[in-house]
């Protein structure tokens, strides 16, 4: 199963529902390409639910930190929503789970961002 | 699984979208060598990042090169070998993606996710045959193979295969 991708808008903040393999080749071009075009929209708080991630390879990761630092450098925040067990044992296993900010509670999680925002 | 069946080879087309296919046979082989689920993911996360490395840096993305796998179920262990027709790499030179300066680094993550889910890894280069690298889980003392995969049984088929 490739990547999928669902784009909704709550407040000021992008949630992207993303489901299926996060892996070399389409998965990571998926992501890149929705992340960019977000950020070309000006939508630079970015919230991934990945709950429906049934796989995450070293590549996803990669494209995961890709998508971090360019939201970053927008003067935006990318954050992380309902981790697998896999994909938060992968990030505990590389040490990226600290640097991720990531919720359990997508209400929460939005209301994080807009504390950001209007700080 | 039968002991003629102990060991699996497969010789697949360099192409990413066989990476899905040597993950199936390395979970099927890491379900009846009696690895549990988790288990059997990391195998196959192992397998999969190998296959990757093989098809896109070993073959450089070279549909008409292929990749060898084998996966041998042993009385205490799974040892799985998979080679490409590439130059070989030397995994002391790769940065520890851990290290401060290279968290955020978008690849280097590959063979340090290999080496965190498995036992040992090897990396061998064998003249003019390519780059082969050896990965081994160890089984424990409480699991055991469901079916057949000895070395006794192993050493039988050679013999008579």
């Amino acid at each position: 199963m490739s990547m999928k991708a669902t784009i909704r808008q709550v407040d000021s903040v992008t949630v992207v529902d993303v489901s299926g393999r996060i892996t070399l080749g389409e998965g990571c071009t998926q992501l890149r390409e929705l992340v960019r075009d977000q950020l070309s929209k000006g939508n630079k708080w970015v919230l991934l639910n990945l709950a429906d991630v049934t796989y995450i390879d070293s590549s996803g990761i990669g494209e995961l930190v890709s998508a971090f630092t360019g939201v970053a450098k927008q003067g935006g925040a990318l954050k992380l929503l309902h981790l697998t067990k896999k994909v938060h044992d992968l990030l505990q296993i590389t040490k990226l789970y600290t640097v991720f900010d990531v919720h359990d509670d997508e209400a929460r999680a939005i209301g994080s961002f807009e504390k950001a925002s209007s700080a | 699984m039968t002991p003629e069946s102990s060991v699996v080879e497969v010789t697949l087309e360099s192409d990413l979208k066989n990476v899905e296919v040597a993950e199936e046979i390395s979970r099927r082989v890491a379900g009846t060598a009696g690895f549990n689920e988790e288990e059997q993911h990391r195998i196959e996360m192992a397998v999969h990042e190998s296959m990757i490395n093989a098809i896109w840096h070993g073959n450089k993305n070279d549909s008409s090169k292929s990749v060898w796998l084998r996966f041998q179920i042993h009385r205490d262990r799974l040892e799985i070998r998979i080679r490409d027709q590439g130059n070989g790499f030397d995994p002391k030179h790769i940065p520890d993606p851990l290290a401060d300066e290279n968290l955020l680094n978008v690849s280097g993550r590959g063979i340090f996710l290999i080496r965190s889910f498995m036992d040992e890894f090897r990396v061998e280069h064998i003249n003019g045959k390519g780059t082969e690298v050896t990965l081994v889980k160890r089984l424990s003392s409480k699991i055991q193979p469901k079916q057949g995969g000895s070395d006794r049984e192993h050493e039988s088929h050679n013999s008579t295969g």
